[in-house]
């Protein structure tokens, strides 16, 4: 079992009033709420809390990508998983990762992540999301029509580059270039393990399936409602024919670990309600760009993670329904270890990622969760999964 | 009215629904985000006096091929391709805003084939100072207020009534984002696709056709419009952004005027 440590560096310090005043976290909140100087404390903070988390005994550390968006400092994760390279040295550095789509030409995400790769001595997982709508037909402006194509032919693109000896040519419908011929190369052969987040698209079960990558759920809602999606990819692997190892897939799981259950009301509800108050309110025609989500995908009745329905849901939400929920797994180290196996096990994920610093959590409160996690959880879990082997784990760290 | 023709072009791999009514002269029809399946009262009007055509885009209610399209020059050469399988020499145009970028570009590009053209707070130009409303992604909820001029009128009513059950709920929904997003494809995410470098090759008679009371499209377009086509003739009816729902009589009868037979 491989435990990783999430982190979506947040802007912590929105207003009280913020879900009342103003209608989206993303795409357009105000400049007026941002301030640089804070910001750039949250930085040095955020990197501290990833590099405690290696220090701590998690098996790797997750970034992500996010545009104009104020729970998601990260438009270039690559920045940070570069300067993590240079102050761990042990745990797998995950990026997920980069949206194919908006790079042009997506050869910069094949250079970028084989630098990734050799800076961190082979500990990169290449992760390719599509991306939100919000991040990419929003804050990007690529047309939600062409989205997908794009991505599937940047993803040949960059997989070519990085296998292919020679130097070659590559007529896309959407990118052409002369002569593909990245350096530098990726130490780790082939490739760096490709993960692929998503959310819950019918076609990106199949697809990953079929390219035998690793299929990351990100979800926000924890694992009860998370089942559906993850039995949807199960199915996918099935009708492939492929083998049912737990590696194939990855989850990630809100988690808050306390002495007792009361404590880690009173410790962590602020920083939870921030987090689905603040953190996920999403204007409604932000939510979805018309052709985001194919018809096949809409047609299977799920509602988008943001929006005025899921918003409805989140007002009317107290600490013990996030709990009962499974939004969040809180609690005493004995209730998060039964909880955490239950969701790995339902789930079938050989991959948890787990986040721990959430919404305006602070750096001493999210240590003291991380800390906690890593002495009172982590070992209880970590041997889940005996006889399975991680083919999606970098050759780079020692597994 | 009825529930129209599948005409095919390239080879099959573009195909119309294109609903046709009424007798004498041609004109076609290009419909916009919100108006649904396509014919409306307005069309029935016009009807009366001319062979109305209005065809579907690709990708909305039966109409297919929309991935093999790419920018709004091959639309535009598909519809010039759809008026030859139709049989249409010269033709009169009417667009009501996607559908009138649909038709200015067919006139801009073919201004051979164009008899008469009639824009209908079409869509094409952009202004920093006067963003037209992002009607692709506005809430159902907040959309009478911005397309209509009286959000409690009959016609905004009618608009906004729905399926009621469940089920045709997701339908009605899923038929929606289709629509939207087969249209989204041409003009995402600013409807600025060159038009301007275009619009004086229009060799057609133009009447510019708007509701005085806008709010999705500002006024302030209509004189730009008028401005960069030659001689087109601008008439400001009472009415918002579906003025040829609000008031279907008065604007088919300023179609009418226009166009003579």
């Amino acid at each position: 079992m491989k435990i990783c440590f999430f982190h979506l560096m947040p802007y912590r310090f929105l207003p009280d009033d913020f879900e009342q005043r103003y209608r989206s976290v993303w795409v357009d909140p105000p400049h007026s709420l941002f301030d640089p100087e804070k910001c750039s404390g949250l930085y040095h903070e955020f990197l501290d809390e990833l590099e405690f988390a290696e220090a701590q005994g998690f098996d790797g550390l997750c970034v992500n990508e996010h545009h104009n968006n104020a729970y998601g400092l990260m438009p270039s994760p690559n920045l940070m998983a570069a300067t993590l390279t240079r102050r761990t040295s042990r745990a797998a550095v995950i990026v997920l990762g980069n949206s194919l789509a908006a790079y042009n030409p997506p050869l910069r995400v094949a250079e970028e992540f084989a630098m990734l790769d050799l800076l961190s001595r082979g500990r990169l997982v290449a992760g390719f999301p599509v991306g939100t709508s919000m991040d990419m037909n929003f804050a990007y402006g690529i047309d939600p029509a062409t989205l997908r194509e794009r991505y599937y032919e940047a993803h040949d693109l960059v997989v070519q580059a990085w296998t292919r000896p020679e130097v070659f040519a590559f007529n896309g419908k959407y990118t052409q270039v002369r002569y593909v011929n990245i350096w530098p190369q990726t130490l780790q052969k082939p490739h760096p393990p490709v993960w692929i987040p998503g959310g819950g698209s019918v076609e990106t079960w199949e697809w990953t399936a079929k390219l035998d990558y690793v299929y990351c759920y990100l979800s926000y809602y924890g694992y009860k409602r998370g089942k559906a999606t993850m039995d949807g990819f199960w199915e996918a692997i099935a009708r492939v024919g492929a083998d049912d190892n737990p590696y194939r897939a990855g989850f990630l799981q809100l988690v808050c670990v306390a002495d007792t259950d009361a404590e880690a009301e009173r410790l962590y509800f602020e920083h939870v309600h921030y987090f689905y108050q603040k953190c996920l309110n999403v204007w409604e025609g932000f939510a979805e760009a018309p052709g985001y989500r194919t018809v096949k995908t809409l047609q299977t009745g799920t509602k988008p993670q943001v929006g005025a329905q899921a918003k409805k849901v989140r007002q009317s939400l107290d600490w013990q329904k996030y709990l009962d929920q499974g939004y969040v797994i809180a609690g005493s180290p004995k209730t998060v270890r039964e909880q955490l196996a239950e969701c790995i096990k339902s789930l079938r994920v050989g991959h948890l990622m787990v986040l721990l610093q959430i919404g305006s959590m602070p750096k001493d409160l999210t240590l003291h969760n991380t800390a906690l996690f890593a002495k009172e959880v982590l070992p209880h879990v970590r041997d889940m999964w005996p006889g399975y082997k991680d083919r999606w784990w970098p050759s780079g760290c020692a597994s | 009215m009825n529930d129209g023709t599948l005409v095919s072009i390239r080879d099959g791999a573009v195909s119309f629904r294109v609903r046709s009514a009424g007798r004498g002269p041609h004109v076609v029809y290009f419909h916009s985000f919100h108006e649904g399946s396509g014919w409306s009262p307005f069309l029935d009007r016009l009807a009366a006096r001319y062979t109305v055509h209005a065809p579907l885009h690709p990708g909305v209610g039966g109409s297919a091929g929309l991935e093999t399209l790419e920018d709004v020059f091959d639309l535009t050469l598909a519809y010039e391709e759809l008026l030859d399988a139709l049989g249409i020499g010269t033709v009169t145009l009417v667009g009501h805003f996607f559908g009138g970028m649909v038709a200015a570009e067919l006139a801009a590009v073919f201004p051979e084939r164009v008899a008469r053209l009639v824009l209908v707070s079409p869509l094409g130009l952009w202004r920093d100072d006067a963003p037209s409303e992002d009607l692709l992604i506005l809430p159902r909820e907040d959309l009478p207020a911005v397309l209509f001029r009286d959000p409690a009128s009959e016609a905004a009513r009618r608009w906004a009534a729905g399926p009621a059950s469940e089920e045709e709920n997701l339908a009605a929904q899923i038929e929606s984002i289709q629509r939207r997003a087969a249209m989204a494809k041409f003009v995402w995410p600013i409807p600025d696709k060159g038009i301007k470098k275009r619009l004086h090759r229009i060799e057609a008679p133009t009447l510019v056709l708007w509701g005085d009371a806008d709010r999705a499209n500002p006024v302030v377009y209509a004189e730009a419009w008028q401005q960069r086509i030659k001689g087109a003739a601008l008439s400001l009816l009472p009415g918002g952004h579906m003025v040829l729902h609000e008031t279907p009589d008065v604007a088919a009868a300023a179609v009418a005027e226009f166009v003579g037979r």
